[in-house]
């Protein structure tokens, strides 16, 4: 149990792994945020059909563990697809990456929905009284007021993306989890290796909550 | 004078509720008109209809010689020229004072930006609130807000204004500074419907005023006749309950 062999030794290996960390979690965010987006207008189209597949894409995502979506896009779908394409095979980054993006995307597009309908309808109503057609009110009085209203629900979610990556761990995504796992299965230097990972974690987490402070600020509407 | 508003024989509910049934008004330009009546009378209803924030069920409403339940009609052109001030002021929570009289022109490419922000600013000079052109709304009294949202809705320089319990949600100290701006308002000619529940306002300024009662108009007359001398016994049976209040 030696804190600063674990310093020299395992940094190289649990800073690739961050970065993998770090990539796939901003990737994912990203991804996720364009997904919540849509999913959410979809949500709210006049076709039901284009309703019923946003609903079904959220009750799916929400309603299975991440883990075993993990498994269905790394192993269970290569083998589908290689029926009809010959050695077909996935990336465990991007396996891991679509996992990610569309768990982020399925929950994003809740709190989106969300934010949405915290907007009064007053300010709607108001928009709609002096002209203004239904898509400019979107787009100019609710979407900023829903956005805003979302920011604290959205920076949770970006919290629980970055921590969720780690169980792509699994899939063989070399992460910050993996490499210690593999460091730990050398050394057995449990202790150390484990805090260490535990305090990396809690570095990327701060400096996103640091961020998301900074562009709250931003948005408020004091002067 | 010249008919603005043309309502024949309208009806209209909510699922099984039937809120008006069977509305007949002609407000001519320049009137000042208020409607008055129990809640859940249909006045807002009424009110609502006439720029077709709620659908009608049947009937025609006329503004301006447009028929507003045409479903061919261009609604959103029509609503640029009628104002609407709201119980719940309902300015624009994401943007200044400034900003909330100036969009709807600008966005609308009514005015430029400059010609927008100069009528913004004699508006509010209007309403007595200069100095808060950079103040967001909630940083602002209801009365102010209220204000704002007289201010907000003339910068599109409408033709007739529809005004729907402007001041229920005020304390009362702020009544009267919206009314006030009310009362200047009416005595420049706008034509103006309100519906109230401020009795002192509707019989100082009105020209005329509609009793409404359970999705009619049960009475209208001049305020004289309505408050001094209603013939129906639902008005007086109202109006004794509001004035001894």
């Amino acid at each position: 149990m030696d804190f600063s062999r674990v310093f020299t030794d395992a940094t190289p290996l649990l800073m690739k792994g961050l970065l993998n960390t770090v990539v796939i979690s901003l990737l994912a965010i990203l991804i996720g945020f364009v997904i919540g987006l849509a999913v959410c207008f979809m949500g709210r189209s006049k076709h039901i059909v284009v309703r019923a597949i946003a609903a079904v894409y959220v009750w799916v995502i929400r309603g299975t563990p991440m883990i075993v979506q993990a498994f269905l896009v790394f192993f269970a779908f290569p083998q589908v697809m290689s029926m009809f394409i010959k050695g077909f095979t996935i990336q465990a980054f991007t396996a891991g990456l679509i996992t990610l993006s569309l768990n982020a995307g399925a929950y994003m597009s809740e709190i989106f929905r969300g934010g949405i309908s915290a907007v009064s309808v007053g300010q709607i109503e108001a928009a709609r009284s002096l002209g203004l057609s239904h898509s400019r009110t979107m787009l100019k009085i609710v979407l900023p007021q829903a956005f805003k209203f979302s920011i604290p629900s959205l920076v949770n979610q970006f919290i629980i993306t970055v921590k969720d990556s780690s169980i792509l761990s699994v899939i063989g995504l070399a992460d910050i989890v993996n490499q210690a796992k593999v460091y730990v299965g050398a050394t057995y230097d449990f202790f150390p290796t484990y805090i260490t990972v535990a305090i990396y974690y809690l570095v990327i987490i701060s400096i996103l909550m640091v961020i998301s402070k900074i562009v709250e600020k931003k948005l408020s509407y004091e002067k | 004078m010249k008919n603005k508003v043309k309502v024949t024989n309208l009806y209209k509910s909510f699922g099984d509720n039937n809120v008006l049934k069977g509305i007949n008004l002609e407000i001519s330009e320049g009137e000042v008109v208020c409607l008055i009546g129990a809640s859940g009378s249909g006045k807002s209803t009424l009110l609502r209809c006439l720029n077709r924030l709620e659908d009608s069920t049947s009937g025609t409403i006329e503004v301006d010689d447009f028929e507003i339940s045409d479903p061919k009609l261009d609604i959103n052109k029509v609503r640029e020229n009628i104002g609407m001030v709201f119980q719940q002021f309902n300015l624009f929570a994401n943007k200044t004072v400034l900003d909330n009289i100036t969009f709807a022109p600008v966005e609308l490419k009514k005015m430029t930006k400059a010609e927008a922000k100069e009528k913004a600013m004699a508006l509010l000079k209007r309403v007595g609130l200069s100095e808060k052109a950079d103040s967001y709304p909630h940083q602002l009294s209801g009365g102010q807000q209220q204000r704002v949202a007289i201010a907000r809705a003339l910068a599109m320089n409408p033709d007739i204004m529809l005004f729907d319990e402007p001041t229920s949600a005020l304390d009362p100290e702020m009544v009267g500074e919206v009314l006030q701006v009310m009362r200047e308002l009416a005595n420049e000619g706008m034509t103006m419907v309100v519906v109230t529940h401020e009795m002192g306002f509707a019989r100082d300024v009105a020209d005329r005023v509609l009793f409404m009662s359970d999705g009619v108009i049960a009475e209208e007359g001049t305020p004289e006749q309505i408050f001094t001398n209603p013939s129906k016994q639902v008005t007086k049976d109202f109006l004794s309950h509001v004035l001894n209040a």
